[in-house]
């Protein structure tokens, strides 16, 4: 081969224009970078994506696919976290529980486990989507929570609910259209067994619809609100909608 | 309305130290000119010097802009991407059985990795996904617009061409096939690039909404399969851009040139 096959070297500029853009992309790339200076404009994109995922992708009509018994994890492989862990979140007085339901609403209710477990029921055999990447699928049985909605009627100025327990504090912030989501439920049964304390005993929220850091365990309160309530992810940098 | 200046300032460093600067756009490209001699073999015709080739306009200010924003948009979306597997590295569900992975259960190291923990790397996902959505619908667009598709769309007729291509790589043929702008070979990269972007956003979505795009999702076999073929266009990408950059430093370097500048002056001034 002549020497034609490099017939026409780079010139300085030219080296120079790529020097920059490598050295940007390795700056970029060089580990930990949550954004610095970016992240403010990360922060906005997130919550554009929170509105794409509310208002286009999340249908209230579209229900998320079920699967047949047989589809289930093997119990001993379904995570269960708490932030209390290694001590699992366990309520001195299991009997005296009680669902506070307030806020922005026209009845203020506090509801026992039996109240709620004699409302309308929803069964379904789903798959769990973790932030992480992993999935799991499982039974959950529970009560819609827009009967509950129903129950304590929210003033139109109410436009979020937040979700409080009693591990550590752990709270979620939801919006209401996820919230009203038909799939969205206060789950007390697990695969057909009483909710154990590992997945949220005596009651948690369940919803194919959000990541798993979405569906508050150990519920001790549901309040309305008019402003975004944040969450205990959320408020790390975790996405605050986190719609499947 | 940039081009003047383009060519002004692209043409000052690219005057040779040799005072013959003629107007070169008479000038045959070798490279087609050899096209009915592959019978002939006697000397082929030596190519022209590099300095007496046409400066010819090669790549759109909007092409060149897509180029390099997909190149640093891939670079963070990759990284990013990274540091999302280090949270679970595996695929498949829980319990078990996991799809064949060179990684499964690996780490990667922090310094490919962007966004410092699963939090910031989201964050950095979800944002620069959306750009890079957008700079591929506006390549497509701009192709489909100016019908510039036509050099760079791989046809069944591209099929022979691109054997060819590949002998003279292999060194199995001793001239450089015929060839406008882009080599058949190269129809076929730049055509299955195209196809990998939109497979890498496709099952980003897959991943990213599997309920509400529960359709979607299953088009790819389900949740954990569209996250390992979202994983796997990373290594094309990876092995793409290696062969890539290699073939423009080693085959035609004034065609990085180009995708800075816009303007060529190398072996294939054609710009069929």
């Amino acid at each position: 081969m002549t020497d034609d096959r490099f017939p026409h070297p780079l010139n300085r500029r030219d080296l120079l224009r790529l020097g920059l853009t490598a050295g940007a992309a390795s700056l970029a790339t060089a580990c930990g970078w949550q954004g610095g200076p970016l992240l403010p404009a990360l922060q906005g994109a997130s919550r554009l994506n929170d509105w794409v995922g509310e208002k286009v992708l999340l249908s209230s009509r579209h229900l998320a696919p079920q699967y047949p018994h047989s589809a289930r994890t093997p119990e001993n492989q379904f995570p269960a976290y708490a932030i209390s862990r290694p001590l699992l979140p366990q309520l001195a007085d299991p009997a005296g529980w009680t669902l506070e339901v307030g806020g922005l609403v026209r009845r203020p209710a506090r509801l026992t486990l039996a109240m709620i477990q004699a409302l309308p029921r929803v069964r379904y055999t789903v798959k769990h989507h973790c932030v992480e990447g992993w999935s799991a699928i499982a039974t959950w049985t529970g009560a819609p929570l827009a009967s509950v909605v129903a129950l304590v009627e929210p003033t139109p100025a109410a436009r979020y609910l937040r979700f409080d327990s009693f591990d550590r504090g752990y709270f979620n912030g939801w919006d209401l259209k996820s919230a009203m989501h038909p799939q969205t439920i206060l789950a007390y049964a697990f695969n057909d067994h009483p909710l154990g304390a590992a997945h949220g005993a005596p009651l948690r929220l369940y919803s194919p619809v959000k990541l798993g850091y979405k569906l508050t365990k150990y519920l001790t309160r549901m309040t309305f609100t008019a402003e975004r309530p944040g969450g205990y992810w959320e408020d790390q940098g975790y996405p605050w909608l986190a719609g499947v | 309305m940039t081009e003047p200046t383009e060519k002004t300032t692209a043409a000052a460093p690219e005057a040779p130290p040799e005072p013959v600067a003629e107007p070169a756009v008479l000038e045959a490209p070798p490279a087609v000119e050899a096209a009915p001699a592959e019978a002939d073999v006697a000397e082929p015709e030596p190519p022209a010097p590099p300095s007496r080739r046409p400066l010819v306009k090669r790549h759109h200010g909007l092409v060149r802009f897509a180029h390099w924003a997909n190149a640093l948009l891939l670079v963070g979306l990759i990284g990013s991407g990274l540091q999302i597997y280090m949270s679970f590295p595996h695929f498949g569900p829980r319990g078990g059985p996991y799809f064949p992975n060179p990684w499964d259960g690996k780490p990667f190291p922090p310094r490919v990795r962007l966004g410092g923990w699963l939090a910031g790397a989201l964050n950095w996902h979800f944002a620069l996904a959306w750009p890079f959505v957008l700079t591929g619908l506006l390549y497509l667009a701009y192709l489909a617009f100016t019908g510039e598709w036509r050099s760079l769309l791989f046809r069944p007729r591209d099929v022979p061409r691109a054997w060819q291509m590949q002998l003279y790589y292999l060194k199995l043929r001793r001239e450089h096939p015929p060839q406008g702008k882009h080599n058949a070979l190269q129809k076929l990269a730049y055509s299955s690039i195209v196809l990998l972007g939109a497979l890498s956003v496709l099952t980003g979505f897959a991943v990213y909404k599997p309920t509400e795009l529960s359709w979607l999702t299953a088009l790819f076999g389900g949740y954990q399969l569209a996250r390992y073929w979202h994983f796997w266009a990373v290594w094309i990408f990876v092995a793409f851009t290696l062969v890539h950059v290699t073939l423009v430093l080693v085959v035609d370097p004034a065609s990085l040139r180009a995708m800075i500048t816009g303007w060529y002056r190398g072996r294939f001034p054609s710009h069929d």
